[in-house]
C-alpha cells in the first residue's frame, strides 16, 4: 500500500508522512522521553536546601566542561540508600505482592463476568459493554472515595452486617490492606473484563460445538477449549491490572492504613513531605526498572496476539 | 435444562459483578441528597449540599480551571493523538518506529506517579513557572496516547483502499485525508477527545506534581477535602461529575453505534454482492 | 488408499428399494422453528446404513438445520429422530455416536494436528497407547504423518480439511456428518478430495451424510440425494433419477441446465406400461411426442422439460419420423472449450439452449450465427412435469 502511494506521488506523499511522523514524535520525545532522562540524571544528584532542591546543577554557560563537571559530581548514594534502608525494599516487595494478589482477585471476579457477557444475547452485549466501561470514565478518585463511607467502622457495610446479626463488633476494614485490595479490584475491574470479553466474544462458537461433538460435556469443554483459547485475554487483563497497580498511589493513600506499604505512597512522601527530589527520582527509576520487564512482555504479547488475529 | 443452568450462572455473575461496580457509586449519589451531615446515616432528603456548592468559591474556581485544562489539553491531544494513530496504522517504516510505538503504549500502563514526577522535573529543569500551562502540557502528553490507541482501533476498521481510490482519482493527500479518512474515523476521534477530556478532569497525581500556586484542579481540591473526611458536599460534586460523564459516554456510544451499524450494513452489502 | 473400481459395489447398493430394510437414520415428522421462521417443516427422511447421502439445496433451505439436529446442536420443535434403532431426539451432542466435519473445519487453534485428532479419543478415557495408535492410523489415512506436530495455522487449506476429516473419523462414529466440507477448497483440489471421500467411505463402511449447495458435488459423491427447499424435501433419489426424472420444475431447474416449455396435452394413448403423449406448445409452435411413465388427461396444462444435451442441431431436417423436430435460427454461441452452448431462436422468439460437444478442433464452425437450423430429439429425451 505504502509502496503504491509512493510510486504514484512520491514527492507529495513523503513530505506528508514526514510532518505526520515528526510532530507527535517530537512532542513525545520532549514531554515523555526527555523527562525520564532528567529523572535519571537527578537520581544521581544529592538533596540540597535550595531551589531546585538538588545539586549539582548543569552549568550551561560552561558547555561541555559544565556537563563533565556535573557528571563528575554524580553519585550512586541514593541507590545505595535504597538498598540500605529496609523500608524501600519492603515497600517494593509489598507493592508487588499487593498488586499480584489484587490481580488474581480481579481475574477471579472478572472472568465469570466477561464469560457471561460473551454468552449474553447479542442484542444485550453492547449495553453490558457500556456498563463495564462507564465506571472507568467516572473519576478514579471518586470511585475510591466512595468506598470510605462503605468500609469505615460505622460505615454502611458494618451497619448492614450488624443489622443482619452476622457480627456484633464492627469489622475493621478501612485503613487496612483488605481495603486496598477492594479498592484495586474495584478500580481495575474494567481493565480485566474488557480484554477478556474481547477474546471470549471472538471465540468461534463452532469450536465449542466441535468439542461437544467429539464427546466433551460442557464443563470439560470449558477447560479444554474455552479457557486455553482465552489465554491472550487473561494475560492482557492481568498485565493491565498488575502494572499500574504496582505504582498505585491514590488507593493505598485513601483506603490503606499505616501498615500498607506501597512504593507509590513512599515516593509521594519522599517528594512532597521530605522534599528529597533525588531520592524520589531514584525510587522512580528503580520502580521503572522493575516495571519495564512486565511492560515489555506485555507489548510483545500484544504484538504477537495481534499477529495471530490478523 | 442445560441452557437454563448456564443462564443462572451467567445471570448471577453479571448481577453480582455489576452490583459490585455500581453499588458504591449509587450509594454515593444517594447520600449526596442526605440532609444529615453524617454521610452514612440517612437524615432525610435535601439538596442543600448542592446549593452549598454554589457558594464554595474555592471549589468553583477549581471547577473552572479543571474544565479549561480539560478542554485545551483534550483538543491538542486529539490532534496529536490522531496524527500518531495515522503513523501507527501506516505500514511505512522509519527510524525509531519501535521507540515511537513504545512511547505511545508505555504511558497507558506507566504509574501516574512516575509520569507526574518526570514531567515536573522537566519543567523545573527548564525553569518553567508551574500553573495552568504546565498541567495542560502534562495532560496533553499522556492523554494523546489514549487518543492514539482509540483512533488507531478505528483506523483498523477503515477500508484503506477508499483513501487510495481518492488519491487515484487525483485528490491530493491532505485533502484525501480530510474528505475521506477523517469522516470515516470521526467517531473514533470524538471518542478519543472525550476520553482525553475525562482523563484530564479525573487526574489527581499528575496535576499535583505539575501544578503551581493558584492552579488547584478539582481532583486536587477533592483530595485535600477527602483527607479531612467524608462530607456530603463532596458527594454532591461527585454526583454532578458522574452525571456529566454518564451523559457524555451515552452520547459517544450512540455515535459509535451509529457508525457501527453503518459499517455493518455496508459490509453486508459487500458480502451479498 | 487402494484404487479399486467402485462400480460393481455401487450398482448393487440400493437398500432403499427393499421395503423390509430398517433405516439407520430416521427423521420422523421433524419440524424446527426459530421464532416465527420455520427452518424444517414436517420432514421425514430415511437413510440407510453405509449410504452416502447428500442434502442439497440453496442457502436457507433447511439442510444445515437438519444436519445440526442430527448432531444434537439443535433440538427439533416437533418430531423424532432415530439412529440405529434408538431415539436420539433430545440427547446432547456429546453423548451421540455421530461426528461432524465442520464447514470452517473448527480445528482447535491451540492444539497441534496430533492433539486435535486425539481430542475426542481422550474423552473416552482410552489407554494412552490406544490413543496413540489410533491417531497414527488416522494420520496415515489422510497422509499427514509428517505434519503431526504442526499447529492448524501452519497448514494449507487442503491439509486443514484433512485434519478435520481425520479428527471426525477418529472416534469411528456411526455416522459422519459433512457440512459443506469442500467449500473452501479450489476446484481441482475439490475434485481430488471428492474421490478420496468416496474411497474412504467405501473403505470404512460408514454412513456419511453431506450437506452441500453444490449439485455437482452431490451428484458425484452421493448414493442418494435429498433436494430441499424452504424446509421440505422435494425429491429423494439417486443422482441419475434426479437428473433424468425430476419430479418438479424446482428440482429440474436446480440441478443442471434445462429448457422448459409450457404445453397442453393434446393426445394420450397407453403404450407398453407407460403412455405415448402428444403435447402442443404455443411457444414452439410445435407438436411434441413424449414417451412418459404414466398417462395424462387431454387438455391438461403441463410443463415439458428437456436438457440441452438431449437435443441435436442440423442444417437438414432429420428424416426419422419418430423424432421431434423444431425449426430455428442460431441466435448466440458460447464456446466453453469442451462444449459449445447454442442459443436457438425458435418461431415465437423463444430461446432454446442446446449443447454441442466439440469433438473436433474447430477452425471453422460448421454451424454459425444466424444459420437456419433444425433442433431434434426423440420421444424419451424429455419429461413432463405437472404445473
Amino acid at each position: 500500500m505504502t509502496k503504491n502511494r509512493k510510486m504514484q506521488n512520491s514527492h507529495h506523499g513523503r513530505r506528508r508522512s514526514w510532518t505526520l511522523i515528526a510532530v507527535p514524535y517530537l512532542w513525545l520525545s520532549i514531554f515523555f522521553l526527555l523527562p525520564f532522562l532528567i529523572v535519571l540524571k537527578i537520581s544521581f544528584s544529592e538533596q540540597v536546601l535550595s531551589i531546585p532542591p538538588y545539586a549539582p546543577q548543569m552549568d550551561w554557560s560552561a558547555g561541555w566542561d559544565g556537563f563533565k563537571a556535573m557528571v563528575s559530581h554524580w553519585s550512586l548514594d541514593n541507590y545505595l540508600w535504597l538498598t540500605e534502608d529496609e523500608l524501600y525494599l519492603s515497600a517494593y516487595l509489598s507493592s508487588l505482592k499487593i498488586a499480584a494478589i489484587a490481580t488474581i482477585l480481579t481475574l477471579l471476579i472478572g472472568y465469570p463476568m466477561a464469560y457471561s457477557m460473551a454468552k449474553a444475547p447479542k442484542g444485550l452485549q453492547p449495553l453490558l459493554l457500556v456498563m463495564v466501561i462507564l465506571p472507568f470514565w467516572t473519576s478514579f478518585l471518586i470511585r475510591v472515595y466512595a468506598w470510605i463511607g462503605i468500609l469505615k467502622n460505622e460505615g454502611l457495610l458494618n451497619q448492614f452486617l450488624q443489622m443482619l446479626g452476622v457480627i456484633d463488633e464492627p469489622l475493621i476494614i478501612l485503613n487496612t490492606n483488605i481495603a486496598v485490595y477492594i479498592g484495586i479490584v474495584y478500580s481495575y475491574l474494567p481493565f480485566m473484563v474488557l480484554p477478556l470479553y474481547a477474546t471470549l466474544e471472538k471465540l468461534d462458537n463452532t469450536l465449542i460445538e466441535a468439542s461437544q461433538d467429539l464427546g466433551c460435556p460442557p464443563s470439560k469443554t470449558f477447560w479444554r477449549v474455552t479457557f486455553p483459547l482465552s489465554k491472550p485475554g487473561i494475560i492482557a487483563g492481568c498485565f493491565l491490572v498488575f502494572i499500574p497497580a504496582v505504582g498505585e498511589f491514590v488507593i493505598p493513600d485513601i483506603l490503606g492504613g499505616s501498615e500498607t506499604l506501597m512504593i507509590g505512597k513512599t515516593l509521594w512522601v519522599e517528594f512532597f513531605s521530605n522534599r528529597d527530589w533525588p531520592l524520589a527520582s531514584a525510587v522512580a527509576v528503580v520502580l521503572l526498572v522493575i516495571l519495564i520487564i512486565p511492560i515489555l512482555l506485555f507489548q510483545r504479547h500484544q504484538r504477537k496476539s495481534g499477529e495471530v488475529l490478523t | 435444562m442445560k441452557a437454563l443452568k448456564k443462564d443462572w450462572f451467567s445471570i448471577t455473575s453479571l448481577v453480582l459483578g455489576f452490583s459490585f461496580l455500581y453499588l458504591p457509586i449509587v450509594i454515593l449519589v444517594v447520600f449526596s441528597f442526605n440532609s444529615s451531615k453524617l454521610v452514612t446515616v440517612w437524615g432525610g432528603f435535601s439538596t442543600k449540599w448542592y446549593s452549598a456548592l454554589l457558594h464554595n468559591e474555592q471549589l468553583l474556581s477549581a471547577v473552572y480551571i479543571t474544565l479549561r485544562i480539560g478542554l485545551v489539553s483534550a483538543s491538542i491531544a486529539t490532534v496529536l493523538g490522531t496524527m500518531a494513530a495515522l503513523v501507527l496504522a501506516g505500514r511505512g517504516r522509519f527510524m525509531g518506529r519501535t521507540l515511537f510505538s513504545g512511547m505511545i503504549y508505555a504511558p497507558l500502563v506507566m504509574p501516574e506517579i512516575i509520569l507526574g514526577l518526570s514531567m515536573l522535573l522537566l519543567f523545573v529543569a527548564v525553569d518553567q513557572a508551574r500553573g495552568f500551562w504546565t498541567i495542560t502540557i502534562a495532560h496533553t502528553s499522556f492523554t494523546m496516547c489514549y487518543v492514539a490507541v482509540v483512533v488507531q482501533s478505528r483506523l483498523a476498521m477503515f477500508d484503506q483502499s477508499l483513501e487510495e481510490a481518492a488519491r487515484d482519482l487525483g485528490c491530493p493527500p491532505l485533502k484525501a485525508f480530510f474528505v475521506i479518512t477523517l469522516p470515516q474515523i470521526l467517531p473514533g476521534v470524538l471518542a478519543g477527545w472525550m476520553l482525553a477530556f475525562t482523563l484530564s478532569l479525573d487526574d489527581l497525581v499528575i496535576a499535583s506534581f505539575t501544578s503551581g500556586p493558584g492552579a488547584t484542579t478539582l481532583p486536587m481540591a477533592i483530595y485535600s477535602q477527602v483527607r479531612r473526611g467524608v462530607t456530603p458536599e463532596i458527594n454532591a460534586i461527585c454526583t454532578i461529575m458522574i452525571t456529566a460523564v454518564t451523559l457524555g459516554v451515552i452520547t459517544i456510544s450512540l455515535l459509535n453505534k451509529q457508525a457501527h451499524t453503518k459499517k455493518q450494513s455496508s459490509a453486508t452489502i459487500r458480502a451479498g454482492s | 488408499m487402494a484404487k479399486k473400481p467402485l462400480g460393481p459395489v455401487r450398482r448393487a447398493f440400493a437398500p432403499w428399494e427393499n421395503p423390509e430394510q430398517q433405516p439407520f437414520i430416521e427423521f420422523r415428522n421433524v419440524t424446527k422453528r426459530f421464532g416465527s421462521f420455520v427452518a424444517v417443516d414436517q420432514l421425514s427422511l430415511k437413510i440407510y446404513q453405509r449410504e452416502f447421502h447428500a442434502l442439497l439445496g440453496g442457502s436457507g433451505c433447511g439442510k444445515t438445520t437438519l444436519m445440526r439436529m442430527l448432531a444434537g446442536f439443535e433440538t427439533p420443535t416437533e418430531g423424532q429422530i432415530f439412529l440405529d434403532g434408538q431415539e436420539i431426539t433430545r440427547i446432547p451432542p456429546h453423548r451421540r455416536p455421530v461426528n461432524m466435519m465442520f464447514q470452517s473445519y473448527a480445528l482447535f487453534p491451540h492444539l497441534n494436528v496430533e492433539k486435535n485428532i486425539a481430542f475426542g479419543l481422550k474423552q473416552d478415557n482410552l489407554p494412552r497407547s490406544d490413543i496413540k495408535r489410533r491417531v497414527d492410523e488416522m494420520l496415515a489415512l489422510v497422509k499427514l504423518e509428517a505434519f503431526a506436530k504442526r499447529k492448524p495455522h501452519q497448514l494449507s487449506g487442503g491439509q486443514r480439511q484433512r485434519v478435520a476429516l481425520a479428527r471426525s473419523l477418529a472416534k469411528r462414529p456411526k455416522v459422519l456428518l459433512l457440512d459443506e466440507p469442500l467449500a473452501a477448497l479450489d476446484k481441482k483440489l475439490r475434485e481430488e478430495t471428492q474421490i478420496e471421500l468416496m474411497n474412504l467411505q467405501e473403505e470404512l463402511r460408514m454412513t456419511f451424510l453431506i450437506v452441500t449447495h453444490d449439485q455437482e458435488e452431490a451428484m458425484n459423491l452421493a448414493d442418494r440425494i435429498s433436494v430441499m427447499n424452504s424446509g421440505h424435501i422435494l425429491q429423494v433419489a439417486t443422482p441419475g433419477e434426479i437428473y433424468e426424472q425430476p419430479v418438479s420444475r424446482y428440482v429440474a431447474d436446480f440441478i443442471g441446465d434445462i429448457n422448459f416449455f409450457e404445453c397442453k396435452v393434446t393426445g394420450c394413448r397407453p403404450q407398453n406400461g407407460g403412455a405415448s403423449i402428444t403435447l402442443h406448445s404455443e411457444e414452439l409452435g410445435n407438436e411434441i411426442k413424449v414417451k412418459a411413465g404414466h398417462p395424462r388427461m387431454i387438455g391438461d396444462a403441463v410443463t415439458f422439460a428437456i436438457r440441452p444435451e438431449k437435443m441435436r442441431i442440423s442444417f437438414e431436417k432429420p428424416l426419422d419420423p419418430s423424432l421431434n423436430t423444431i425449426k430455428g435460427e442460431v441466435w448466440d454461441i458460447a464456446y466453453l472449450g469442451d462444449v459449445s452452448i447454442y442459443h436457438i431462436k425458435v418461431s415465437q422468439g423463444h430461446i432454446v439452449r442446446t449443447i454441442v460437444a466439440n469433438t473436433t478442433r474447430l477452425v471453422e464452425r460448421p454451424i454459425s450465427w444466424e444459420d437456419k437450423v433444425w433442433l431434434s430429439f426423440d420421444a424419451e429425451a424429455g419429461v413432463i412435469l405437472s404445473q
